[in-house]
Protein backbone atom coordinates (compact mmCIF):
# COMPACT_ATOMS: atom_id res chain seq x y z
CA UNK A 1 0.00 0.00 0.00
CA UNK A 2 1.24 3.27 -1.06
CA UNK A 3 1.51 6.11 1.24
CA UNK A 4 -1.49 8.30 0.96
CA UNK A 5 -2.31 12.26 0.83
CA UNK A 6 -3.34 13.35 4.64
CA UNK A 7 -4.73 16.49 5.55
CA UNK A 8 -3.52 18.74 8.39
CA UNK A 9 -5.66 19.81 10.83
CA UNK A 10 -5.21 21.19 14.28
CA UNK A 11 -6.54 18.77 16.95
CA UNK A 12 -6.03 17.86 21.20
CA UNK A 13 -5.32 14.82 21.40
CA UNK A 14 -8.90 13.80 22.75
CA UNK A 15 -10.42 14.87 19.50
CA UNK A 16 -7.44 13.17 17.27
CA UNK A 17 -8.79 10.02 19.01
CA UNK A 18 -12.39 11.07 18.83
CA UNK A 19 -11.69 11.21 15.10
CA UNK A 20 -10.02 8.52 14.75
CA UNK A 21 -12.62 6.28 16.89
CA UNK A 22 -15.29 8.45 13.55
CA UNK A 23 -12.93 6.59 10.65
CA UNK A 24 -12.81 2.77 12.26
CA UNK A 25 -16.31 2.34 11.59
CA UNK A 26 -17.05 1.35 15.16
CA UNK A 27 -20.22 0.01 15.84
CA UNK A 28 -20.62 0.69 19.71
CA UNK A 29 -19.65 3.37 21.71
CA UNK A 30 -20.15 3.23 25.29
CA UNK A 31 -19.05 6.05 27.94
CA UNK A 32 -18.98 7.99 30.97
CA UNK A 33 -17.43 11.31 30.41
CA UNK A 34 -14.50 11.90 33.20
CA UNK A 35 -12.04 14.64 32.97
CA UNK A 36 -9.54 14.50 30.88
CA UNK A 37 -11.41 12.22 28.45
CA UNK A 38 -14.53 14.24 28.17
CA UNK A 39 -14.16 15.92 25.04
CA UNK A 40 -13.66 12.18 23.21
CA UNK A 41 -17.03 11.61 24.69
CA UNK A 42 -18.70 15.07 23.47
CA UNK A 43 -16.86 14.65 20.30
CA UNK A 44 -17.97 11.50 19.27
CA UNK A 45 -21.80 12.24 20.82
CA UNK A 46 -22.06 15.05 18.35
CA UNK A 47 -20.87 12.74 15.56
CA UNK A 48 -22.83 10.39 16.14
CA UNK A 49 -25.85 13.33 16.41
CA UNK A 50 -24.97 14.66 13.15
CA UNK A 51 -25.46 11.17 11.30
CA UNK A 52 -21.77 11.39 10.60
CA UNK A 53 -21.61 8.04 11.79
CA UNK A 54 -23.27 4.84 12.12
CA UNK A 55 -22.48 4.19 15.33
CA UNK A 56 -25.18 3.44 18.00
CA UNK A 57 -23.88 5.31 21.21
CA UNK A 58 -24.90 4.51 24.85
CA UNK A 59 -25.04 6.98 27.54
CA UNK A 60 -24.25 5.03 30.51
CA UNK A 61 -24.48 5.96 34.60
CA UNK A 62 -21.24 5.07 35.00
CA UNK A 63 -17.49 3.62 33.98
CA UNK A 64 -18.66 0.21 35.33
CA UNK A 65 -21.41 0.09 33.13
CA UNK A 66 -19.15 1.77 30.16
CA UNK A 67 -17.11 -1.52 30.46
CA UNK A 68 -20.08 -4.27 30.66
CA UNK A 69 -21.57 -3.05 27.90
CA UNK A 70 -18.99 -2.50 25.58
CA UNK A 71 -18.08 -6.32 26.77
CA UNK A 72 -21.38 -7.29 25.83
CA UNK A 73 -21.77 -5.59 22.41
CA UNK A 74 -18.37 -6.99 21.39
CA UNK A 75 -19.12 -10.76 22.15
CA UNK A 76 -22.36 -10.05 19.52
CA UNK A 77 -19.14 -9.43 17.02
CA UNK A 78 -19.98 -5.36 17.23
CA UNK A 79 -16.65 -3.24 17.01
CA UNK A 80 -16.72 -1.31 20.17
CA UNK A 81 -14.89 1.84 21.82
CA UNK A 82 -15.26 3.38 25.04
CA UNK A 83 -12.78 6.16 26.61
CA UNK A 84 -11.99 6.46 30.31
CA UNK A 85 -9.06 8.00 32.65
CA UNK A 86 -8.13 7.89 36.24
CA UNK A 87 -11.11 7.36 39.10
CA UNK A 88 -12.83 5.87 35.36
CA UNK A 89 -10.37 3.40 35.27
CA UNK A 90 -10.55 2.04 38.67
CA UNK A 91 -14.35 1.80 39.02
CA UNK A 92 -14.26 -0.11 35.46
CA UNK A 93 -11.37 -2.61 37.05
CA UNK A 94 -13.71 -5.78 38.04
CA UNK A 95 -15.30 -5.62 34.25
CA UNK A 96 -11.99 -5.51 33.03
CA UNK A 97 -11.23 -8.16 33.78
CA UNK A 98 -14.02 -9.82 32.23
CA UNK A 99 -13.23 -8.21 28.96
CA UNK A 100 -10.23 -10.33 28.76
CA UNK A 101 -10.63 -13.30 29.87
CA UNK A 102 -13.89 -13.68 27.42
CA UNK A 103 -11.78 -12.41 24.71
CA UNK A 104 -13.89 -9.26 23.83
CA UNK A 105 -11.43 -7.09 21.51
CA UNK A 106 -12.62 -3.65 23.01
CA UNK A 107 -10.63 -0.68 22.10
CA UNK A 108 -10.64 2.10 24.87
CA UNK A 109 -8.83 5.27 25.26
CA UNK A 110 -7.15 6.01 28.63
CA UNK A 111 -6.43 9.50 29.13
CA UNK A 112 -3.48 9.31 31.84
CA UNK A 113 -4.35 10.68 35.47
CA UNK A 114 -4.24 10.02 39.22
CA UNK A 115 -5.86 8.50 41.64
CA UNK A 116 -7.45 10.06 44.46
CA UNK A 117 -6.90 11.22 47.27
CA UNK A 118 -6.08 13.78 47.37
CA UNK A 119 -8.23 14.46 44.25
CA UNK A 120 -6.31 15.88 41.36
CA UNK A 121 -7.23 15.49 37.52
CA UNK A 122 -3.79 15.84 36.17
CA UNK A 123 -1.61 13.45 34.19
CA UNK A 124 0.37 10.39 35.89
CA UNK A 125 0.24 6.92 34.84
CA UNK A 126 -1.17 5.31 38.45
CA UNK A 127 -3.83 4.64 36.68
CA UNK A 128 -3.02 2.53 34.06
CA UNK A 129 -0.65 1.05 36.40
CA UNK A 130 -3.51 -0.27 38.22
CA UNK A 131 -4.24 -2.62 35.72
CA UNK A 132 -0.51 -4.11 34.26
CA UNK A 133 -1.97 -7.31 35.54
CA UNK A 134 -5.95 -7.72 34.13
CA UNK A 135 -4.78 -9.05 30.53
CA UNK A 136 -5.17 -5.61 28.65
CA UNK A 137 -2.65 -4.87 25.81
CA UNK A 138 -1.42 -1.50 26.42
CA UNK A 139 0.15 1.42 24.11
CA UNK A 140 1.30 4.14 25.10
CA UNK A 141 1.62 7.98 22.89
CA UNK A 142 3.82 10.11 22.97
CA UNK A 143 2.15 13.07 21.37
CA UNK A 144 -1.33 13.58 19.86
CA UNK A 145 -0.43 12.60 16.41
CA UNK A 146 0.39 9.18 18.13
CA UNK A 147 -2.78 9.04 19.65
CA UNK A 148 -4.80 9.28 16.22
CA UNK A 149 -2.23 6.60 14.72
CA UNK A 150 -2.83 4.12 17.50
CA UNK A 151 -6.46 3.95 18.28
CA UNK A 152 -6.32 3.15 14.59
CA UNK A 153 -4.22 0.52 14.92
CA UNK A 154 -4.96 -1.06 18.24
CA UNK A 155 -8.93 -2.29 16.83
CA UNK A 156 -6.76 -4.15 14.01
CA UNK A 157 -4.11 -5.19 17.13
CA UNK A 158 -7.20 -5.85 19.71
CA UNK A 159 -9.66 -7.78 16.46
CA UNK A 160 -6.50 -9.74 14.84
CA UNK A 161 -7.52 -13.56 15.74
CA UNK A 162 -4.16 -14.26 16.95
CA UNK A 163 -4.72 -11.75 19.71
CA UNK A 164 -8.45 -11.44 20.39
CA UNK A 165 -7.49 -9.27 23.38
CA UNK A 166 -8.90 -5.83 24.32
CA UNK A 167 -6.86 -2.66 23.96
CA UNK A 168 -6.24 0.30 25.56
CA UNK A 169 -4.32 3.42 24.41
CA UNK A 170 -2.82 5.90 27.05
CA UNK A 171 -2.47 9.46 26.51
CA UNK A 172 -1.41 11.73 28.99
CA UNK A 173 -3.55 13.86 30.28
CA UNK A 174 -3.82 17.41 29.77
CA UNK A 175 -0.37 17.49 28.34
CA UNK A 176 -1.89 15.84 25.17
CA UNK A 177 -5.80 15.69 25.70
CA UNK A 178 -6.44 19.82 26.25
CA UNK A 179 -3.30 20.78 24.23
CA UNK A 180 -3.74 21.66 20.40
CA UNK A 181 -0.94 20.01 17.73
CA UNK A 182 -0.85 19.80 14.58
CA UNK A 183 -2.51 16.24 13.38
CA UNK A 184 -2.07 14.58 9.99
CA UNK A 185 -5.27 12.54 8.97
CA UNK A 186 -5.09 9.77 6.78
CA UNK A 187 -8.72 9.89 4.30
CA UNK A 188 -12.01 7.85 5.82
CA UNK A 189 -11.54 5.52 3.03
CA UNK A 190 -8.21 4.85 3.79
CA UNK A 191 -8.48 4.14 7.55
CA UNK A 192 -11.64 1.98 6.64
CA UNK A 193 -10.36 -0.20 4.31
CA UNK A 194 -7.35 -0.36 6.63
CA UNK A 195 -9.30 -1.64 10.00
CA UNK A 196 -11.68 -3.71 7.82
CA UNK A 197 -14.96 -5.60 8.51
CA UNK A 198 -14.49 -7.32 12.40
CA UNK A 199 -13.43 -11.13 12.13
CA UNK A 200 -14.26 -13.60 14.79
CA UNK A 201 -12.92 -17.16 15.21
CA UNK A 202 -14.92 -20.50 14.78
CA UNK A 203 -15.57 -22.32 18.15
CA UNK A 204 -17.30 -25.37 19.22
CA UNK A 205 -20.54 -24.64 20.98
CA UNK A 206 -22.16 -26.87 23.24
CA UNK A 207 -23.65 -28.79 20.61
CA UNK A 208 -20.81 -29.70 19.32
CA UNK A 209 -20.90 -27.44 16.30
CA UNK A 210 -18.50 -25.41 15.10
CA UNK A 211 -20.45 -21.36 15.03
CA UNK A 212 -19.06 -17.69 15.02
CA UNK A 213 -17.19 -16.68 18.39
CA UNK A 214 -19.86 -14.11 19.25
CA UNK A 215 -23.52 -14.03 20.57
CA UNK A 216 -26.39 -14.37 17.91
CA UNK A 217 -29.59 -16.13 18.78
CA UNK A 218 -29.91 -17.60 15.30
CA UNK A 219 -26.10 -19.94 16.84
CA UNK A 220 -26.29 -20.03 20.35
CA UNK A 221 -23.66 -19.58 22.47
CA UNK A 222 -22.21 -19.19 25.91
CA UNK A 223 -19.50 -17.10 27.02
CA UNK A 224 -17.28 -16.96 30.13
CA UNK A 225 -19.47 -18.63 32.23
CA UNK A 226 -18.61 -21.01 35.68
CA UNK A 227 -14.42 -22.33 35.28
CA UNK A 228 -13.49 -24.08 38.25
CA UNK A 229 -10.12 -25.55 38.98
CA UNK A 230 -10.81 -27.79 36.30
CA UNK A 231 -10.80 -25.16 33.53
CA UNK A 232 -10.27 -21.84 34.85
CA UNK A 233 -5.78 -22.33 34.44
CA UNK A 234 -6.31 -23.45 30.96
CA UNK A 235 -8.09 -20.34 29.99
CA UNK A 236 -5.69 -18.15 31.73
CA UNK A 237 -2.87 -19.73 30.00
CA UNK A 238 -4.52 -19.12 26.66
CA UNK A 239 -4.77 -15.06 27.12
CA UNK A 240 -1.34 -15.11 27.98
CA UNK A 241 -0.42 -16.80 24.58
CA UNK A 242 -2.07 -14.32 22.99
CA UNK A 243 -0.32 -11.70 24.56
CA UNK A 244 3.36 -13.66 23.79
CA UNK A 245 1.28 -13.09 19.77
CA UNK A 246 0.17 -9.58 20.40
CA UNK A 247 4.12 -8.82 20.55
CA UNK A 248 4.33 -9.62 16.48
CA UNK A 249 0.92 -8.73 15.74
CA UNK A 250 1.44 -5.11 16.93
CA UNK A 251 4.56 -4.60 15.24
CA UNK A 252 3.22 -6.23 11.66
CA UNK A 253 0.28 -3.26 11.95
CA UNK A 254 2.17 -0.71 12.71
CA UNK A 255 4.69 -1.44 10.14
CA UNK A 256 1.93 -1.67 7.57
CA UNK A 257 -0.06 1.29 8.79
CA UNK A 258 3.09 2.98 8.22
CA UNK A 259 3.74 2.35 5.09
CA UNK A 260 0.29 4.40 4.29
CA UNK A 261 0.72 7.27 7.03
CA UNK A 262 4.71 7.41 6.22
CA UNK A 263 5.11 7.46 10.06
CA UNK A 264 6.80 5.08 12.49
CA UNK A 265 7.15 4.77 15.83
CA UNK A 266 10.19 2.37 16.59
CA UNK A 267 9.21 -0.85 15.72
CA UNK A 268 5.85 -0.53 16.96
CA UNK A 269 6.46 -1.84 20.39
CA UNK A 270 9.73 0.15 21.70
CA UNK A 271 11.33 3.28 20.25
CA UNK A 272 14.83 3.84 20.38
CA UNK A 273 16.27 7.62 19.29
CA UNK A 274 20.08 8.27 19.44
CA UNK A 275 20.65 4.93 21.53
CA UNK A 276 22.81 3.50 18.79
CA UNK A 277 26.25 4.67 20.31
CA UNK A 278 24.30 5.81 23.42
CA UNK A 279 26.11 4.59 26.56
CA UNK A 280 23.87 6.73 28.91
CA UNK A 281 19.84 5.86 28.64
CA UNK A 282 16.50 6.99 30.00
CA UNK A 283 13.65 4.97 29.44
CA UNK A 284 10.16 6.45 29.47
CA UNK A 285 6.41 6.18 28.22
CA UNK A 286 4.20 9.21 27.35
CA UNK A 287 4.69 12.37 26.02
CA UNK A 288 7.73 13.47 28.55
CA UNK A 289 9.45 11.15 25.70
CA UNK A 290 9.39 14.48 23.70
CA UNK A 291 11.41 16.71 26.25
CA UNK A 292 13.60 13.72 26.49
CA UNK A 293 14.36 13.79 23.05
CA UNK A 294 14.94 17.30 23.07
CA UNK A 295 17.42 17.18 25.80
CA UNK A 296 19.11 14.26 24.69
CA UNK A 297 19.92 16.50 21.49
CA UNK A 298 21.26 19.12 23.38
CA UNK A 299 23.54 16.87 25.08
CA UNK A 300 24.31 15.10 22.30
CA UNK A 301 25.54 18.73 20.36
CA UNK A 302 28.04 18.66 23.98
CA UNK A 303 29.59 15.54 22.85
CA UNK A 304 27.27 13.79 25.62
CA UNK A 305 26.56 9.96 24.52
CA UNK A 306 22.89 10.03 25.72
CA UNK A 307 20.03 8.38 24.46
CA UNK A 308 16.23 7.44 24.73
CA UNK A 309 14.28 4.17 24.83
CA UNK A 310 10.71 5.21 24.76
CA UNK A 311 8.14 1.98 25.86
CA UNK A 312 5.68 1.77 23.45
CA UNK A 313 3.83 -1.30 24.34
CA UNK A 314 3.70 -2.38 27.94
CA UNK A 315 1.53 -5.19 27.32
CA UNK A 316 2.65 -7.29 26.35
CA UNK A 317 6.47 -6.08 27.29
CA UNK A 318 8.58 -6.34 24.41
CA UNK A 319 11.49 -7.66 26.30
CA UNK A 320 13.17 -8.75 24.03
CA UNK A 321 13.49 -5.13 22.36
CA UNK A 322 14.26 -4.05 25.62
CA UNK A 323 17.47 -6.05 25.68
CA UNK A 324 18.64 -5.26 22.26
CA UNK A 325 18.71 -1.94 23.18
CA UNK A 326 19.56 -1.65 26.72
CA UNK A 327 22.50 -4.77 26.93
CA UNK A 328 25.84 -3.19 27.07
CA UNK A 329 24.78 0.27 28.28
CA UNK A 330 26.62 2.02 31.15
CA UNK A 331 23.76 3.46 32.67
CA UNK A 332 20.41 3.30 32.56
CA UNK A 333 17.64 5.68 34.71
CA UNK A 334 14.14 4.55 34.60
CA UNK A 335 11.34 6.96 34.67
CA UNK A 336 7.88 6.36 36.19
CA UNK A 337 5.06 8.99 36.17
CA UNK A 338 3.56 6.35 38.67
CA UNK A 339 4.62 5.14 42.04
CA UNK A 340 4.42 1.69 43.47
CA UNK A 341 3.92 1.94 47.16
CA UNK A 342 6.43 -0.27 49.19
CA UNK A 343 7.58 -1.87 46.10
CA UNK A 344 11.05 -0.06 45.95
CA UNK A 345 10.50 1.85 42.44
CA UNK A 346 8.09 2.52 40.10
CA UNK A 347 6.20 -0.75 38.00
CA UNK A 348 8.22 0.18 34.84
CA UNK A 349 11.80 0.46 36.82
CA UNK A 350 10.39 -3.43 37.79
CA UNK A 351 9.34 -4.46 34.55
CA UNK A 352 12.99 -2.90 32.90
CA UNK A 353 14.81 -4.07 35.80
CA UNK A 354 13.33 -7.97 35.11
CA UNK A 355 13.87 -7.73 31.61
CA UNK A 356 17.75 -6.88 31.35
CA UNK A 357 18.24 -9.39 34.99
CA UNK A 358 19.60 -12.34 32.67
CA UNK A 359 21.56 -9.98 30.62
CA UNK A 360 25.36 -10.36 31.46
CA UNK A 361 26.66 -7.26 30.27
CA UNK A 362 23.03 -5.59 31.41
CA UNK A 363 23.57 -1.56 32.28
CA UNK A 364 23.39 0.04 35.88
CA UNK A 365 19.77 0.93 36.26
CA UNK A 366 18.44 3.72 38.50
CA UNK A 367 14.86 4.65 39.03
CA UNK A 368 13.54 8.42 38.80
CA UNK A 369 9.98 8.46 40.21
CA UNK A 370 8.67 11.78 38.89
CA UNK A 371 5.39 14.21 37.44
CA UNK A 372 2.94 12.47 40.00
CA UNK A 373 -0.29 14.46 39.74
CA UNK A 374 0.66 16.74 36.72
CA UNK A 375 3.91 17.72 38.29
CA UNK A 376 5.99 19.62 35.20
CA UNK A 377 8.68 17.07 34.28
CA UNK A 378 10.90 20.25 32.72
CA UNK A 379 14.18 20.09 30.54
CA UNK A 380 16.44 21.14 33.32
CA UNK A 381 15.29 17.75 35.52
CA UNK A 382 16.28 15.24 32.49
CA UNK A 383 19.42 16.88 32.50
CA UNK A 384 19.89 16.14 36.17
CA UNK A 385 18.92 12.70 35.63
CA UNK A 386 21.66 12.75 32.57
CA UNK A 387 24.16 14.25 34.96
CA UNK A 388 23.50 11.06 37.52
CA UNK A 389 23.92 8.73 34.73
CA UNK A 390 27.52 9.99 33.74
CA UNK A 391 28.46 9.67 37.63
CA UNK A 392 27.26 6.25 37.64
CA UNK A 393 28.98 5.21 34.14
CA UNK A 394 32.07 6.90 35.67
CA UNK A 395 32.09 5.25 38.70
CA UNK A 396 30.12 2.07 38.32
CA UNK A 397 28.03 2.81 41.77
CA UNK A 398 24.29 3.38 41.91
CA UNK A 399 24.18 5.69 45.24
CA UNK A 400 20.38 5.28 45.61
CA UNK A 401 18.24 3.65 43.21
CA UNK A 402 14.89 4.78 43.80
CA UNK A 403 14.89 8.91 43.88
CA UNK A 404 11.89 11.17 43.31
CA UNK A 405 12.84 14.39 40.93
CA UNK A 406 10.79 17.51 40.90
CA UNK A 407 9.87 16.81 44.22
CA UNK A 408 10.30 19.44 47.53
CA UNK A 409 13.09 17.56 49.47
CA UNK B 1 -16.86 -32.99 34.86
CA UNK B 2 -15.49 -35.02 31.65
CA UNK B 3 -13.53 -37.92 31.75
CA UNK B 4 -10.70 -36.45 29.61
CA UNK B 5 -9.84 -33.01 30.12
CA UNK B 6 -8.74 -30.95 27.34
CA UNK B 7 -5.30 -29.13 27.55
CA UNK B 8 -5.31 -25.65 26.61
CA UNK B 9 -4.80 -25.84 23.02
CA UNK B 10 -7.89 -28.03 22.58
CA UNK B 11 -10.58 -25.70 24.30
CA UNK B 12 -12.16 -22.75 22.79
CA UNK B 13 -11.20 -19.38 23.51
CA UNK B 14 -12.86 -17.30 25.79
CA UNK B 15 -14.89 -19.64 28.57
CA UNK B 16 -17.11 -20.44 25.48
CA UNK B 17 -19.24 -23.93 26.53
CA UNK B 18 -18.32 -26.43 24.25
CA UNK B 19 -20.33 -28.69 26.35
CA UNK B 20 -23.94 -28.81 27.17
CA UNK B 21 -24.29 -28.30 31.16
CA UNK B 22 -26.06 -31.58 31.45
CA UNK B 23 -23.12 -33.05 30.45
CA UNK B 24 -21.54 -31.54 33.93
CA UNK B 25 -22.25 -33.50 36.87
CA UNK B 26 -22.95 -31.33 39.73
CA UNK B 27 -23.52 -34.46 41.50
CA UNK B 28 -19.89 -34.54 42.01
CA UNK B 29 -20.13 -31.97 44.39
CA UNK B 30 -22.12 -33.29 46.66
CA UNK B 31 -21.06 -34.32 50.22
CA UNK B 32 -24.85 -34.31 51.88
CA UNK B 33 -27.39 -36.50 49.98
CA UNK B 34 -31.37 -35.56 50.04
CA UNK B 35 -33.28 -38.63 51.39
CA UNK B 36 -37.02 -38.38 50.45
CA UNK B 37 -39.75 -39.89 52.97
CA UNK B 38 -42.74 -41.22 50.81
CA UNK B 39 -44.81 -42.00 53.91
CA UNK B 40 -44.40 -37.70 54.98
CA UNK B 41 -44.52 -36.03 51.83
CA UNK B 42 -47.57 -34.52 50.81
CA UNK B 43 -46.66 -33.96 46.89
CA UNK B 44 -46.81 -30.21 47.33
CA UNK B 45 -44.10 -29.54 44.80
CA UNK B 46 -42.23 -26.81 46.90
CA UNK B 47 -39.10 -29.35 46.68
CA UNK B 48 -39.29 -29.43 42.17
CA UNK B 49 -39.89 -25.28 42.55
CA UNK B 50 -36.76 -24.57 44.71
CA UNK B 51 -34.39 -27.01 43.63
CA UNK B 52 -31.70 -24.80 42.00
CA UNK B 53 -30.34 -27.72 39.63
CA UNK B 54 -33.97 -28.81 38.43
CA UNK B 55 -32.98 -32.06 40.15
CA UNK B 56 -36.32 -33.29 41.17
CA UNK B 57 -39.37 -34.00 39.73
CA UNK B 58 -43.03 -35.69 39.99
CA UNK B 59 -43.27 -38.81 38.68
CA UNK B 60 -47.29 -39.34 38.01
CA UNK B 61 -47.40 -42.69 37.26
CA UNK B 62 -46.02 -43.39 40.59
CA UNK B 63 -46.87 -40.60 42.36
CA UNK B 64 -43.42 -40.25 43.65
CA UNK B 65 -40.47 -37.51 44.05
CA UNK B 66 -37.96 -38.58 41.95
CA UNK B 67 -34.36 -37.24 42.53
CA UNK B 68 -31.53 -37.27 40.10
CA UNK B 69 -28.44 -38.20 41.50
CA UNK B 70 -26.07 -36.72 38.76
CA UNK B 71 -27.19 -33.26 39.39
CA UNK B 72 -28.44 -32.97 42.96
CA UNK B 73 -25.33 -30.87 44.28
CA UNK B 74 -26.22 -31.35 48.05
CA UNK B 75 -27.35 -27.99 48.67
CA UNK B 76 -30.04 -29.09 51.10
CA UNK B 77 -32.77 -26.21 50.27
CA UNK B 78 -35.30 -29.00 49.57
CA UNK B 79 -34.59 -30.37 52.80
CA UNK B 80 -35.33 -26.51 54.28
CA UNK B 81 -38.25 -25.76 52.67
CA UNK B 82 -39.76 -29.03 52.61
CA UNK B 83 -43.17 -28.03 54.77
CA UNK B 84 -43.56 -31.91 55.91
CA UNK B 85 -39.98 -32.62 56.62
CA UNK B 86 -40.25 -35.38 54.35
CA UNK B 87 -36.16 -35.13 52.84
CA UNK B 88 -33.47 -35.78 55.50
CA UNK B 89 -29.70 -34.78 54.15
CA UNK B 90 -27.61 -37.66 55.17
CA UNK B 91 -24.16 -37.38 55.06
CA UNK B 92 -22.89 -39.28 51.38
CA UNK B 93 -22.13 -43.23 52.46
CA UNK B 94 -24.09 -43.23 55.50
CA UNK B 95 -27.30 -43.27 53.58
S1 LIG C 1 -30.14 -30.98 47.85
FE1 LIG C 1 -30.23 -29.13 46.57
S2 LIG C 1 -29.66 -29.87 44.56
FE2 LIG C 1 -30.17 -31.68 45.75
S3 LIG C 1 -32.28 -32.05 45.29
FE3 LIG C 1 -32.23 -30.82 47.15
S4 LIG C 1 -32.41 -28.75 46.41
FE4 LIG C 1 -31.86 -29.98 44.64
S1 LIG D 1 -41.44 -30.19 49.52
FE1 LIG D 1 -41.60 -31.93 50.89
S2 LIG D 1 -43.77 -32.33 51.00
FE2 LIG D 1 -43.47 -30.99 49.24
S3 LIG D 1 -43.25 -32.41 47.54
FE3 LIG D 1 -41.21 -32.01 48.25
S4 LIG D 1 -40.78 -33.64 49.71
FE4 LIG D 1 -42.99 -33.61 49.38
Amino acid sequence: MAKVEQKIVPLNGDNAVAYAVKQCDVDVVAAYPITPQTIIVEKFSEYVADGEVDTAFVCVESEHTAMTCSITASATGARTFTATASAGLALMHEMLGVASGCRTPVVMSVVNRALSAPINIHCDHSDAMCERDIGWIQIYAENSQEAYDSIIQAFKIAENLDVMLPTMVGLDGFVLSHTLENVSILPDDAVKKFVGERQVPQVMNHEGELVPFKLDPAKPLTIGPLDLHDYYFEHKRQQEESMIKALDVIKKVHDEYSKQSGRTYGNGLVEAYRLDDAEIVTVCMGSTAGTVKTVVDELREKGIKAGLLRIRAFRPLPVKDIISNLAGKKAVAVMDRACSFGGNGGPLFHEIRHAVYDVPNRPKLVNYVYGLGGRDMQPHMIETIYNELQKIAQTGQVEETVQFIGLRE
Amino acid sequence: MSPQPKNWKEIPLGGACWKSSTEYKTGDWRSYKPIWNSEKCTRCMFCHIYCPEGAIKYEPETNDMVFDYDFCKGCGICANECPATAIEMVLEGKE
